[in-house]
């Protein structure tokens, strides 16, 4: 009767595969549909996608070589791997995103910036400028462009050294117990390459997760356009609006997606940009050197030829990004994690951290089509009130608008990178710190959290770490 | 009467519940499972003596560093890989071995965590704040415990204190290439006690040699044991499992080492990059020999044979004959595939043994070498395809590292 078993079992095992587009309550942990992983060691983050094929994993395991390894100065015997800067964050991309997991500011006095980069610009006002507006988002800062590069091959100098002051904000819940909140403040100092512009805009970013971008990308747009809401109009007081940015392989303005303010449309162009700015390797979408104009050194310094990274390893290092596994949810039935969904739900937080959305088609990447997720994320900007604001527009965001961050994986972050440092900067220590920062838009919502009592807090917060 | 009724019975009613199919004589899933528990435990088993005799000429070596115990240690320490290299198709699809893997195999790493390195010829991590930490010229006493904390310390999966290539590393040292034929050129005078010690701290780095190697033995040990029969270990829970699912975990194993791992990983990035740096073992320039032996490990699951360090050949039940009894042309394909490869990773073997090791092969200016490579690795693909096509002939439906009734 054990073959009779193994049928039936066979049987079980392939319908959930054969519809994919209704998970049955079994497979609502399933965070990332068929791509979901079930681990939930410090590996979490940097898998396969769970539905790819032994036939499709070489390309991802070959794009996860040219993540991890450092590239180097030219010129080198390492030809296909040189080129390093000459200015730069860090010389690999793991080196900023530990285990595909999220950055984070400076723990300790001793701590580096490395996860955490600095953007710049200045304020738009010629004519020349505002059309920058539409193909870069920002107007770079003069000496130091739209990023500062601490680092830098020998020879020269790096930009600048960022460092954070901070200054404590009291606040209590309504049932009396107090929280602090860190309010940063951002120096740069070691200015390498002049004074900076006197209107600098400077904002402070950490590295975000890498898991399931792939599925974000294939969210199809009028499905995130439905979801937006710029005037209001229901007049609940979420008024979330698209970022509309530049594509710059399709040389057009199109959604944007990814980074913290939603201005890269594709895994592809961030990556590309990326590689450009924060280790400064060229590639067939962004040649130019990473220098500014007034950077001679810098401008005189030996590429590592023309591109960096060619066309063949930079689809297989968006590849391996586009098919990172999001792993499962924990303890998803526990009575204090389904509390704390309803009370996420009365909150209102699902209005913005949407809990399911359904990928669509995705040419090349069947793997990430037609399946239910569970990103919590619209990938809209919502203005999160003055206390969040960087005052740094990019596109259509203002300086007060942030993309709505995914929570898949939250939970995680802990195990994979060992801090619970949360928001742009990194500024909140926890996620109720996360969520007391929330203004703007979401005001009415933290109004509602510090209305909670300690078990409702403690329940949402069970509630968010099973994701 | 009454005696033969209920044998007749009883062939009935395994007629009626079991699926169309004639198995061959003997080989029936059950079979082709537990030979391959048996082949497992054998490796492991042959990869524990191996690196028994490496801890062997490693103490011999500390104990009187010269040109001949040197010698003695690095080719016990090549003789080593051979068994262990095997054992590779047995990651990926059980989850004992890829949680424990990372201590005993883990590269490429930053050398300068464990030791001085020449600092114009080091390339390293970024933010690794380790990168330099150099170990064996600090003061922390070294014992396992300190090795396995440094294990991916911070983060960083370039932080390898331990397995085989920190001893390789601490064998043969950097590979400088500046003669291509030659790996790393440490001297035996590293490890050489007092005023002829080169390079400072040799009574560290000899306790550091000898640490990493007793504990590449206690982590070998544990994982033979895993393996073992009668007792109370990962092996009984995988004899346990549905058929299904153990012939998943066999062929997920088979299929991710063969294109994924070996194919992606280890070749067509070190040939993409036409780097050293991502040359599996690139201290010692035996990378050649890693392919061969994965591309052999893989050979001895689909044959249910594993030839002994000793000489002599384990042999039963195998998947080849289970999947020519469901597809007998599919079998052959397959077969023939894993011989086409086998030849070209001996073609890359020969081109070693004839003075141009692995990293040659992948230079730039190399065609006939990328050639060879690339042969292997186009192989190794068509090999991949027969595999994933076996698995659905064998019933395995979703051919992935986990279902939804797989273990956690």
């Amino acid at each position: 009767m054990k073959l009779a078993k193994t049928l039936l079992l066979g049987g079980l095992i392939l319908s959930p595969v054969a519809n994919s587009n209704e998970p049955s309550p079994a497979d609502r942990h399933l965070s990332g549909g068929a791509t979901t992983v079930l681990d939930k060691s410090s590996n979490a983050f940097s898998l396969p996608a769970n539905n790819l094929s032994i036939l499709r994993r070489d390309n991802f395991f070959i794009g996860n070589a040219f993540f991890r390894q450092p590239w180097v100065i030219a010129p080198s015997s390492t030809s296909a791997r040189d080129g390093l800067g000459p200015l730069f964050n860090s010389n690999s991309c793991q080196g900023c995103h530990v285990k595909d997991g999220k950055g984070h500011p400076p723990l300790t006095r001793e701590d580096s910036f490395l996860s955490t980069l600095v953007r710049v610009s200045i304020p738009a006002e010629t004519a020349e400028q505002k059309a920058l507006l539409i193909t870069i988002g920002v107007v770079p800062e003069p000496n130091y462009g739209d990023q500062i590069q601490p680092n830098s091959i020998t020879g020269l100098k790096g930009e600048a050294t960022p460092s954070f002051d901070y200054e404590e904000v009291a606040g209590q819940f309504k049932d009396g117990e107090t929280y602090a909140l860190l309010k940063p403040k951002l120096k740069l100092e070691q200015l390498n390459y002049g004074a900076l512009h006197p209107q600098a805009q400077l904002s402070a970013r950490v590295a975000p997760v890498m898991i399931g971008m792939g599925l974000l990308e294939a969210i199809p747009e009028a499905d995130l356009l439905a979801l937006a809401d710029p005037d209001d109009k229901n007049a609940d007081g979420i008024s979330g609006r698209s970022n509309q940015v530049w594509d710059v392989k399709a040389q057009k303005t199109v959604l944007g997606r990814f980074g913290w303010k939603s201005n890269q449309p594709t895994v592809a162009q961030q990556s590309a940009g990326a590689f450009h700015g924060d280790i400064g390797i060229s590639s067939p979408l962004f040649s130019s050197t990473p220098c500014t104009p007034t950077q001679a050194d810098c401008l005189k310094a030996p590429d590592g030829g023309q591109p960096e990274i060619n066309q063949e390893l930079m689809d297989m290092v968006t590849f391996y990004a586009s098919l990172l596994a999001v792993p499962a949810r924990r303890e998803m039935n526990d009575p204090e994690v389904l509390k704390g969904e309803r009370l996420f739900k009365q909150a209102n937080c699902s209005a913005c951290h949407i809990p399911e959305l359904k990928t669509g088609v995705k040419p090349d990447f069947p793997e990430l089509e037609n399946q239910k997720i569970q990103p919590f994320t619209d990938l809209l900007l919502h203005d999160m009130g003055d206390g969040l604001a960087d005052q740094r527009p990019d596109f259509l965001a203002t300086g007060s608008e942030w993309r709505t961050a995914p929570l898949w994986g939250i939970g995680l972050i802990e195990t994979v990178n060992g801090h619970t440092r949360f928001l742009h900067d990194g500024r909140a220590r926890n996620l109720m710190e996360a969520i007391l920062w929330h203004g703007g838009e979401a005001e009415r919502s933290r109004e509602n959290v510090l209305n909670m009592s300690k078990e409702e807090r403690a329940a949402l917060l069970r509630f968010l770490n099973s994701l | 009467m009454l005696k033969v009724l209920p044998t007749l019975l009883l062939s009935t009613i395994t007629c009626v519940f079991s699926a169309p199919i004639l198995y061959a004589d003997d080989v029936t899933p059950k079979a082709v499972i537990e030979n391959y528990a048996n082949l497992v435990h054998a490796e492991f088993s042959d990869t524990l003596v191996a690196a028994k005799n490496l801890q062997t000429k490693v103490d011999a070596f500390i104990t009187k560093p010269t040109e001949a115990t040197h010698t003695a240690a690095k080719q016990a320490w090549l003789a080593a890989r051979v068994p262990y290299s095997q054992t590779e198709v047995f990651r990926f699809g059980n989850p004992n071995i890829d949680e424990w893997e990372g201590s005993v195999n883990a590269w490429p790493l930053d050398e300068g965590l464990i030791d001085y390195v020449k600092s114009d010829a080091y390339e390293h991590e970024e933010g690794n704040q380790f990168a330099t930490a150099n170990i064996i010229a600090g003061t922390e006493p070294i014992t396992a415990e300190l090795l396995t904390s440094y294990q991916e310390k911070g983060g960083s999966e370039a932080n390898v204190a331990t397995g085989y290539h920190a001893v390789e590393f601490l064998l043969w040292g950097q590979d400088f290439n500046q003669d291509p034929k030659a790996a790393g050129t440490r001297n035996y005078t590293d490890f050489v006690q007092g005023t002829e010690c080169t390079h400072k701290n040799c009574e560290r780095r000899a306790q550091y040699l000898k640490t990493a190697t007793d504990l590449l033995i206690a982590d070998l040990s544990k994982m033979e044991q895993d393996w073992a029969p009668d007792q109370v270990n990962y092996r009984k829970s995988f004899l346990a499992f549905e058929e299904t699912e153990a012939l998943r975990r066999i062929l997920f194993g088979m299929g991710s080492l063969s294109l994924g791992e070996l194919a992606g990983e280890r070749m067509n990035v070190a040939l993409l990059a036409h780097s050293q740096e991502d040359e599996h073992s690139c201290f010692s320039d035996n990378t050649h020999n890693d392919i061969l032996s994965n591309v052999q490990g893989i050979n001895n699951v689909f044959n249910g044979s594993y030839q002994r360090t000793d000489g002599t050949t384990l042999k039963g039940a195998s998947l080849a004959e289970l999947l020519a009894s469901k597809d007998k042309a599919l079998s052959a394909e397959l077969e023939q595939n894993l011989n086409a490869t086998k030849a070209t990773a001996e073609d890359i073997v020969k081109a070693a043994s004839n003075g141009e090791p692995f990293d040659q092969q992948i230079a730039a200016e190399n065609s006939a070498g990328n050639d060879r490579v690339k042969a292997t690795i186009a192989a190794l693909r068509t090999q991949t395809a027969s595999i994933e096509a076996a698995a659905k002939a064998l019933g395995v439906s979703n051919l992935s590292p986990e279902t939804s009734d797989s273990l956690q």
